[in-house]
C-alpha cells in the first residue's frame, strides 16, 4: 500500500518536474506558434482593417474575394513558379556540387566554402548587391550583355525576367547550402558498395544511377522540404529589389501577406493569406512527416 | 594501380571544373569587396578601375549609426542564444528522460514549430506583441525564438545517447538535477551545442523581416534593418559604392567567422537538419 | 515640530520641482527622407538646435527610411501602441490619418494659439491644399514639400543643335527634343515608373492634359477619374516615348537611379523632384537647366512631399510641445534655409521676402523655377486608403508599360479596383 503510494507520488513528482522543465519553451511555443496559427484561422474569417475596433465575422468572404482576384492568382502563380525555378535547380546543383567536392584533397575545404559562403550572408545584403548586378544598362549583367553585342535587358523591370533573375541569385545562395546535406548523405553511403560496383565494372554514371542516387533518396526528400520551406519564407529580396514590380510580377505570397497586413493594414485578408501559406507549408512538409513519424513516437 | 591511371584525366577535369565554379561563386563577393574599398565612379565595373580608399566605409559609418546597430545586433544574438541555451536544455532533458503523459502532444507542437517558420506568422505575432506592449523593444525581436524546437530536438537526441549509468552515478554522488545536467549531459552534448550556437547566431544575425516589423527606433534596429533602410533610401549619388560599403560592414564578422571555422559551420547545418 | 515638517515639505517640493525641471518632456518624431542621407542629418541638426533652445522639451528625431517605409512604420507603431508623438509623413496620407484617427485634427490647437491663424495663413495655398480633410479641418502642416520639375542637360542640347535656353514647352516639343537627344549612349528623357513614383509623375501629366480641372481625383478623396480619355492619352504618351519614339528607356526606370544616370550623362532630361536640386547642383560636371514640366492642354505639375502630423491621443502637454516644435521647424527663417540646403520648396510666402532666399535665387536662378510653377501645381493622387490606391494605380501603369494591357485597359482596371476600394468610404 505505502509502496504504491510512494511510487505514484514519485511518478507525480516526476511528471510535475518534467512539465516544469518544459514550461519555458512550451509557453513560448504555445504563444508564438500554436496561438498565432489559430488566430490566423479565426481572423481569416473576419473583416478587420485599420481603424476598426474589433474584427467582424464575414465567414468565407475573404476567401471568395481572393478566389476572384486576379492579383491573388498571379501571386500564387509567382510563388509556385519561383519555388520550382529555385528548388529544382538548387537541389540539382547542390547534388552536383556535392558529387564534385566529395573527395579528399588539399584545397577541397576551400572550394566547399566557396560554394557555401553565400548562405552565411543575410539575404538582405545579397539582394542589395545583386540589385546593382541587375541594374539597368549600367549594371554588371547588362554591361556583360552589351559587351557581347546583345541588347541591355534591364531584367528587374520586365515581367518575363524578374523572377528568373531573382531565382538565379537565389540558386547561387542556396545551392551550396543544400550541397552540404547531400555531401553528408554521400558520406554516409557504405564505401564497400561502391567499391564492389567498381570491381564489377560499373561506370561512374551507372554507379550513380543504380546505387548512389537511390541511397540518397531519404536525403533528397528531406532536402526538398527544407528547400521549399526556405523558398516560401524568404522574401527579403522582393522588399529590397522590386517591391513586387512590375505590376506584381515579382510579388511572392509572403510579401503579399506583409503588404496586405502592414501597408494596407488589412488584417482579415492577410490572415486568410497566412492560412493559405500554412496549408502550402504542410504540403511540402509531408515527406518530412513520413520519414520522421516513427522517430517521434518511439519516445 | 591500373585504376588510378584510368581515373586521372577525369580527376583533373573535375578539379578544374570545381575550381572554376568556385571562382564564379566568389565573383559577387569579390565585386562587393573591391567596390566597397575603391573610389566611387559613375560607371560600374567588375574589376576595380579606381584607387583604393576607405572613404566609402567612413562615409557610411558616419551617415548611418552602424555602431549602434552593431551593439543592438550583438546584444540580440547573445541574449537570444543564452536564453535558448537554458530553455532548450531543460526541455530536452525533460523530454529525454522523464516520464509523464501528454508528451506526444508536446512533440506535435515541436513538430509544428519546425515546419512553420516564424516569418510566416508575422501578422498574428505582431498583434500579440502589440497587445503585450512590446513593440519596438529588443525583447520583441527575441521573444518568439526563445523556445526553439530545433534546439530541443537536437539536444534531446544527443542526451539520449549518453549512457544512463552516467546520470545515475552523478545522482548517487549527491548531485542535484541542474548539476547532473551541467556536469554530465552538457559536456557529452558539446557538438550539439556548437551546432545550435552556429545556427542560432547566424539566423539572428541575418534575420530581417521580423526585426523590420517590430523595431522602430535606432536604439533597437538590427544591422539588417539598418542596411535595408540605407539601401532603399533614395541615396542619390553613385550609390553602389556606399551600399557595398554598408553591406561589407554588416557581413564581415559572420563571414570571417565562417572562413575560420568552415567545417563547424557546415557540420552544424547538417546535424541540426538531418539528425532531427 | 511644525516648522520642521514645513521645512521638509518645502524641501520635498523644491526637489520635486527641480526634478520636474531637470526632466524635460521627451517627444519622439518619425521622419522619412526621399532624397539623400544628408537631409536626414540636417533634420537631426535642426532638432538638436531646437532642443538646445528649449531645454524643457527634448525631441528625438527618428529616421524611418523612405516615404513608403515610413508610412508602414507609423502605421505599425500606432497599431502596436508605440506611437511617436509626431511624425512627418506623406501629405497624401491625410484622409487615411483622419479616418483611422491616427493623427489629430489641429484646429483647436491653432485656435488656442494667438499666433496660430497667422502662422497657418502664411503657407503657400498650393501646399495648404492637402492639409484639409472633411469639414475643412486641418490635419497637417506643410514641411518638406516639393514639386516636380524638368532637369535638362544644356551641354547635350547644344551638342544636338537645340537651344539650351529653350527647354521643351509642350508635349510635342518634348517628344521632338527627346528623339533628337537620343543616341547610342543616351536616352532623351526619363520618368520614374517604379511603384511609389509613377503615380506622382502621372498626376502631373494628368493635370497637364485634363479638361476637368482636377486630374486624377476629387478634392474630398472619395472619387477617382483614372479612365478619362485625357488620362488614357497621357499614359499613351509614356508608352509612345518608350515603344514608338524609343527616346525613353523601356521597362520600369527606378526613381533612385535617375539622378545618377542624369549626372553620368546617360539621359538628357529627367522628371524629378526639386528636392534633388542641391544634389544635382553639387555633382553635375556639365551645365544643367531646370524648367517647368512641358504643358499638354495647360501647364500642370504635382506637388508632393511630407507634412507634420501630431499623433492622436497624446496628452495635451505633449500636443503643445509638438506644436511648438512644428512651429519652430516651419518658421520663416528655417523654412527658407531648409529650402536652400535641400532644394525643397520654401513653404511660406514670407520666406520669399527673406534676404537669404533672395540672395540664393539671385545666385542660383534654377531654384526659382519650382516656386514659379506652383500656381499650376496641385496635390498628387490623394484618396482614402491612399497607400492601397497608390499601389492600384502604379500596378496598372506598370501593366501598361510591360505590355500586359493597353493604356485604356490599364486605366479602366485601375478605375474599377479603385472604385471598389473607395466604396467603403462613400
Amino acid at each position: 500500500m505505502t509502496k504504491t503510494t510512494t511510487a505514484a507520488s514519485r511518478r507525480r513528482r516526476e511528471a510535475g518536474l518534467g512539465w516544469l522543465l518544459l514550461a519555458p519553451s512550451l509557453i513560448i511555443m504555445l504563444i508564438f506558434t500554436v496561438y498565432p496559427v489559430l488566430r490566423s484561422a479565426y481572423l481569416g474569417f473576419t473583416k478587420y482593417r485599420m481603424g476598426m475596433d474589433a474584427p467582424e465575422w464575414i465567414a468565407f468572404a475573404n476567401y471568395t474575394k481572393l478566389w476572384g482576384s486576379s492579383t491573388f492568382w498571379k501571386v500564387m502563380r509567382n510563388t509556385i513558379s519561383f519555388a520550382l525555378m529555385t528548388v529544382i535547380p538548387s537541389m540539382a546543383l547542390g547534388l552536383g556540387l556535392a558529387l564534385l567536392v566529395n573527395r579528399k584533397g588539399r584545397h577541397i575545404g576551400f572550394i566547399r566554402s566557396g560554394f557555401f559562403y553565400p548562405s552565411v550572408m543575410p539575404m538582405i545584403a545579397i539582394a542589395s548587391v545583386w540589385m546593382f548586378i541587375y541594374m539597368a544598362r549600367n549594371g554588371l549583367y547588362d554591361q556583360m550583355r552589351q559587351s557581347l553585342g546583345l541588347q541591355a535587358q534591364d531584367v528587374l523591370s520586365h515581367k518575363e525576367t524578374v523572377l528568373p533573375a531573382m531565382a538565379v541569385m537565389y540558386v547561387w545562395r542556396e545551392a551550396g547550402y543544400l550541397m552540404v546535406f547531400f555531401l553528408s548523405g554521400l558520406q554516409s553511403i557504405n564505401q564497400d558498395l561502391l567499391e564492389a560496383a567498381a570491381i564489377d565494372g560499373a561506370t561512374g554514371a551507372k554507379t550513380f544511377r543504380y546505387i548512389t542516387f537511390p541511397l540518397l533518396g531519404p536525403t533528397t526528400l528531406f532536402v526538398s522540404t527544407i528547400a521549399f520551406t526556405n523558398c516560401f519564407k524568404l522574401v527579403d529580396q522582393v522588399i529590397i529589389m522590386t517591391e513586387g514590380a512590375p505590376n506584381n510580377a515579382s510579388t511572392l505570397l509572403l510579401y503579399y501577406i506583409y503588404q496586405q497586413g502592414f501597408t494596407n493594414m488589412n488584417y482579415g485578408v492577410s490572415s486568410a493569406l497566412t492560412v493559405i501559406m500554412l496549408l502550402m507549408l504542410m504540403v511540402v512538409s509531408l515527406p518530412r512527416f513520413f520519414s520522421q513519424d516513427r522517430k517521434i513516437h518511439y519516445s | 594501380m591500373k585504376k588510378n591511371r584510368i581515373i586521372r584525366p577525369g580527376a583533373v577535369f573535375l578539379t578544374v571544373l570545381s575550381v572554376v565554379l568556385a571562382l564564379i561563386w566568389f565573383a559577387p563577393l569579390f565585386w562587393l569587396v573591391t567596390t566597397a574599398l575603391t573610389k566611387t565612379s559613375f560607371h560600374m565595373s567588375f574589376l576595380p578601375t579606381t584607387p583604393f580608399t576607405l572613404d566609402n566605409i567612413k562615409y557610411v559609418w558616419n551617415a548611418v549609426p552602424f555602431g549602434q546597430y552593431y551593439i543592438n545586433t550583438i546584444i540580440l544574438v547573445v541574449v537570444t542564444f543564452c536564453i535558448q541555451f537554458v530553455t532548450s536544455t531543460l526541455a530536452a532533458y525533460s523530454l529525454a528522460f522523464m516520464e509523464y503523459r501528454g508528451k506526444a502532444l508536446v512533440f506535435v507542437i515541436i513538430f509544428m514549430q519546425i515546419i512553420i517558420p516564424n516569418d510566416v506568422l508575422i501578422i498574428p505575432n505582431f498583434m500579440t506583441l502589440s497587445e503585450m506592449g512590446l513593440i519596438d523593444t529588443k525583447l520583441a525581436i527575441m521573444l518568439p525564438f526563445l523556445g526553439s524546437a530545433m534546439a530541443i530536438f537536437l539536444l534531446r537526441q544527443h542526451f539520449k545517447t549518453v549512457p544512463k549509468a552516467f546520470g545515475e552515478a552523478a545522482k548517487i554522488d549527491g548531485a542535484n538535477l541542474w548539476q547532473t545536467i551541467w556536469r554530465v549531459y552538457m559536456p557529452c552534448a558539446k557538438p550539439a551545442y556548437m551546432s545550435f550556437a552556429v545556427i542560432s547566431v547566424s539566423y539572428h544575425w541575418n534575420n530581417y523581416l521580423w526585426p523590420l516589423i517590430v523595431t522602430k527606433s535606432p536604439t533597437n534596429r538590427t544591422l539588417t534593418v539598418g542596411l535595408a533602410i540605407f539601401a532603399k533610401s533614395k541615396e542619390a549619388d553613385m550609390q553602389w559604392s556606399n551600399v557595398c560599403a554598408a553591406t561589407f560592414i554588416i557581413i564581415l564578422p559572420l563571414l570571417v567567422a565562417f572562413f575560420v571555422m568552415q567545417k563547424q559551420f557546415m557540420n552544424s547545418i547538417v546535424s541540426a537538419g538531418v539528425k532531427e | 515640530m511644525k516648522k520642521i515638517l514645513a521645512l521638509v515639505l518645502a524641501a520635498v517640493m523644491v526637489c520635486g520641482l527641480a526634478a520636474a525641471l531637470a526632466e524635460p518632456l521627451e517627444l519622439t518624431m518619425y521622419f522619412p527622407v526621399n532624397v539623400g542621407g544628408a537631409v536626414a542629418q540636417l533634420i537631426d541638426d535642426m532638432t538638436a538646435e531646437f532642443n538646445k533652445e528649449n531645454p524643457d522639451i527634448q525631441v528625438q528625431a527618428v529616421y524611418t527610411g523612405n516615404y513608403d517605409d515610413t508610412v508602414t512604420a507609423i502605421q505599425t507603431a500606432i497599431q502596436g501602441g508605440n506611437a511617436p508623438d509626431l511624425f512627418v509623413s506623406l501629405a497624401t496620407q491625410r484622409f487615411t490619418m483622419d479616418s483611422t484617427k491616427m493623427a489629430m485634427r489641429l484646429d483647436d490647437i491653432i485656435a488656442a494659439d494667438p499666433e496660430g491663424q497667422a502662422f497657418v495663413d502664411d503657407f503657400i495655398d498650393g501646399f495648404m491644399l492637402d492639409s484639409y480633410v472633411e469639414d475643412g479641418a486641418i490635419i497637417s502642416i506643410p514641411f518638406q514639400r516639393s514639386t516636380m520639375v524638368l532637369f535638362y542637360n544644356k551641354d547635350a542640347f547644344k551638342e544636338v543643335g537645340l537651344d539650351p535656353e529653350q527647354p521643351p514647352k509642350n508635349w510635342e516639343e518634348l517628344v521632338d527634343y527627346a528623339q533628337k537627344l537620343t543616341n547610342d549612349k543616351r536616352y532623351g528623357v526619363a520618368i520614374a515608373l517604379n511603384s511609389g513614383s509613377a503615380q506622382w509623375a502621372f498626376t502631373g501629366f494628368s493635370l497637364q492634359n485634363c479638361t476637368n480641372g482636377v486630374g486624377l481625383m476629387s478634392a474630398d478623396g472619395k472619387e477617382i477619374y483614372f479612365n478619362t480619355p485625357e488620362n488614357v492619352e497621357a499614359l499613351q504618351l509614356w508608352l509612345d516615348l518608350q515603344n514608338k519614339y524609343h527616346c525613353m528607356a523601356p521597362g520600369i526606370v527606378q526613381w533612385t537611379d535617375m539622378p545618377t544616370q542624369f549626372l553620368a550623362g546617360e539621359v538628357a532630361m529627367i522628371y524629378h523632384t526639386t528636392g534633388n536640386l542641391t544634389n544635382i547642383k553639387n555633382n553635375a560636371n556639365f551645365d544643367f537647366g531646370v524648367a517647368f514640366l512641358p504643358a499638354g492642354r495647360q501647364w500642370g505639375a504635382p506637388t508632393g512631399g511630407g507634412n507634420f502630423y501630431i499623433t492622436n491621443g497624446i496628452s495635451e502637454e505633449r500636443q503643445q510641445a509638438a506644436w511648438k516644435y512644428i512651429k519652430w521647424m516651419c518658421s520663416t527663417e528655417r523654412a527658407a534655409q531648409w529650402s536652400i540646403d535641400t532644394g525643397y520648396v520654401a513653404t511660406r510666402e514670407s520666406c520669399y521676402e527673406t534676404p537669404v532666399l533672395k540672395d540664393y535665387y539671385a545666385s542660383f536662378p534654377q531654384a526659382l523655377v519650382a516656386y514659379e510653377q506652383l500656381p499650376y501645381a496641385q496635390p498628387e493622387l490623394t484618396t482614402y486608403s491612399a497607400a492601397e490606391m497608390w499601389r492600384i494605380l502604379n500596378d496598372n501603369i506598370q501593366a501598361a508599360v510591360t505590355g500586359e494591357m493597353t493604356a485604356e485597359e490599364a486605366l479602366e482596371a485601375a478605375q474599377e479596383q479603385g472604385d471598389e476600394l473607395l466604396d467603403d468610404y462613400r
